[in-house]
């Protein structure tokens, strides 16, 4: 038997406050690991937690022969596939062409079955963090 | 700024200021860019003025933060429609179905209070989705599955309140919640079941305590926001397989959903079963239906067609889990019942034992495993969501033939094109009987949408006149939904509206949900 305590929660809760109230005690989703290379700053670390959390669900690595709907497809990365046809990555993680206006677009208004993220699930500090990352690799 | 209907913007001011107070001035969204967040990003009323449309949105962290905030929309009268993860999507989302409220966003309580893997049971609060508490299984490396919905980013308290299902043994979510705790509309603080002992051992391990069981009214109700549930979970299985067991011929059905019936009704077969047709999938490829259309390929040709390039007419792929000389032995006694359907043809499908590395899971059925994912978004194509009708009917060949042909009418009656059709056959979500799952795909365009609300709402109808009721419904039809349980003039409906009077009398609470309005909405039924 495990037993997480109160005290223990509120501290795990107290400790995160600084980092991002909104993801709280949200463990990440580590059964999508991230396609993205190791980060240098914090900031960018930071935006690689958020997108495991979040993004990488829907628009982490595709599996090879995954079963449709039950296996282990990836909704946000195939339908990019269809869409740039390979003129562009179809893994966010890859891309270089990518801003934080257009970041925010998508995720505050949802496209397509990608709904809106809320700030209770994204905070605005995280957003921060998600574009430093997905933009970490844009040529200036 | 967009106030609730029925609150003056002085009091709504002041309530705001006092939710301030009580949670902190960030967790109280007012701006139209913050608060629209919480709209239906799956809205059938896209483009329209019935889209329902938040006032604000109030995050507390916490029973202390909850009861504050109850209390204070008491004394104004502020209405609050609760939300745990906000992904309630196919069903409303976040959105309420009382346009204005204010959403009461549980996201930010999201402790995994207590995980058993000796007697298999958690307690969480709303705001944990699936994903947080699979992860946290296995970083203790417990030996406990959950059983996550298809879209694993949702609550499993939300979901169970939900009455949602899965693919496991678990797969009927309320059925394995077990103990909640529930702030009431006064502010009061319950617990249900043996939670009302102080000093219970035994809240999460019996569902009844003593007297009444009330659990039940706090499922898809608005007599209280619950603010923790527990859940039972599957003891780790040594082995999984599925395999798929096939019949020629159209009546087969009958004499195949008595066999399915029998062994899930024995526990033999396990899990969540989909009926399945490849001679209507055929059907569908050659521009047919799946329910019976004016036009289709006859079931005699059908048949013909399957004899000739040996296609099934139905199959099921059934689930089995265990020690691996329990499921191999229930697979044979399977075998064993279905070759009483001459004819009927057997295939040994996947095979796991655990613990299962996850690299081994590249093309697994994740959810009938226990495993949390999103991949279920990827059969949404290039919609902009959708939303479900979803009635139960009998668990019988009948009553399937039965739902194709009513349904078929429906489609032939407003002109519905097969192309439209986002449908499968029935599913065994639940014990005991089957649910059709019609998926309507959601568009940015007015038209469509109102054709789909058009369709959605005469399928209730159509159901309600064979006897088929939904288990659950988007925020849109949740009064057409209601008005068709209607024994004894709507006896069960008069009774949810005298608890809710006597519970919430200033009607705080989510009102309209599941059709249950507090008295100073509640309009006069015909």
């Amino acid at each position: 038997m495990r037993r997480a305590g109160k005290v223990l929660l509120a501290a795990l809760g107290f400790v995160l406050l600084g980092t991002g109230p909104a993801t709280g005690q949200d463990s990440s989703w580590t059964l999508f690991p991230s396609h993205g290379q190791e980060s240098a700053t914090p900031i960018i670390q930071r935006g690689k937690e958020v997108f495991q959390n979040l993004c990488s669900g829907c628009h982490g690595p595709v599996i090879k022969n995954a079963s449709p709907g039950i296996g282990a497809t990836m909704p946000g990365t195939d339908a990019l596939a269809a869409k740039y046809k390979g003129a562009k990555p179809a893994m966010l993680e890859e891309r270089t062409d990518l801003t934080p206006q257009f970041i925010k677009i998508f995720v505050r208004n949802g496209v397509s079955v990608m709904p809106r993220f809320r700030k209770t699930e994204l905070s605005d500090a995280d957003m921060e963090a998600l574009s430093a990352y997905l933009t970490r690799n844009n040529k200036p | 700024m967009r106030v609730p209907p029925g609150v003056s913007e002085a009091d709504f001011a002041a309530a705001l200021k006092q939710f301030e107070a009580a949670i902190g001035k960030e967790w109280v969204f007012t701006s139209d860019e913050d608060v629209d967040l919480y709209r239906d990003s799956f809205s059938p009323f896209w483009h329209e003025a019935e889209d329902s449309v938040p006032s604000a949105a109030i995050a507390p962290d916490g029973l202390e933060q909850v009861q504050a905030v109850v209390k204070i929309a008491n004394t104004y009268k502020i209405p609050l429609w609760t939300i745990s993860t906000g992904k309630n999507l196919a069903y409303g989302g976040s959105a309420p179905r009382l346009s204005g409220s204010v959403v009461l966003d549980l996201k930010r309580m999201n402790r995994i209070l207590e995980v058993n893997d000796q007697n298999h049971f958690a307690l969480v609060e709303p705001g944990v989705s699936y994903f947080d508490l699979y992860n946290y299984i296995q970083e203790h490396k417990l030996k406990v599955w959950i059983d996550p919905p298809d879209p694993g980013w949702g609550s499993p308290v939300g979901n169970s309140l939900e009455r949602g299902g899965g693919r496991t043994p678990m797969r009927d979510h309320f059925a394995n919640h077990c103990g909640m705790e529930v702030v009431l509309a006064n502010g009061e603080v319950m617990r249900t079941g043996m939670g009302a002992m102080p000093g219970s051992k035994t809240w999460q391990q019996y569902r009844y305590g003593f007297g009444p069981y009330v659990d039940g009214m706090f499922s898809q109700s608005n007599f209280g926001v619950v603010t923790k549930l527990g859940i039972w979970l599957l003891p780790e299985p040594e082995a999984y397989r599925d395999a798929t067991v096939s019949v020629a011929r159209h009546d087969d059905l009958i004499p195949f959903v008595e066999t399915l019936v029998y062994l899930y009704n024995s526990e033999i077969v396990q899990g969540t079963t989909a009926l399945d047709s490849p001679l209507l999938t055929y059907r569908v490829s050659k521009g047919g239906g799946v329910v019976d259309l004016p036009g289709d390929i006859s079931v005699a040709e059908l048949e013909r067609i399957g004899h000739e390039q040996n296609i099934a007419y139905w199959s099921a792929e059934l689930h089995y889990y265990g020690p691996p000389k329990v499921v191999d032995a229930q697979w044979e006694y399977t075998k064993e019942k279905f070759s009483a359907i001459p004819g009927a043809t057997f295939k040994d499908g996947r095979s796991y034992r655990f613990p299962l590395e996850l690299k081994e899971t590249d093309d697994a059925p994740r959810v009938a495993l226990g495993i949390p994912n999103l991949a279920v978004f990827g059969f949404l194509g290039t919609t902009q969501g959708h939303m479900d009708f979803s009635p139960i009917i009998p668990m019988t060949g009948e009553a399937v033939f039965e739902a194709l042909k009513a349904f078929g009418e429906v489609y032939a009656e407003l002109g519905v094109a097969p192309k439209n059709q986002f449908i499968s056959l029935p599913w065994a979500f639940f014990p005991r009987a089957f649910v059709f799952l019609f998926g309507f795909p959601i568009v940015h365009d007015v038209e469509s949408n109102k054709k789909s609300r058009e369709v959605f709402r005469r399928l209730i109808k159509v159901s309600a006149e064979h006897g088929w009721g939904e288990y659950r419904t988007h925020i849109a039809y949740m009064d057409d939904v209601a008005d068709v349980y209607s024994y004894n003039n709507h006896a069960l409906l008069r009774f949810h509206e005298t608890v809710k009077d006597a519970l919430d009398p200033n009607g705080i609470l989510s009102p309209g949900k599941s059709g249950i309005w507090p008295k100073s909405m509640r309009k006069a039924r015909a």
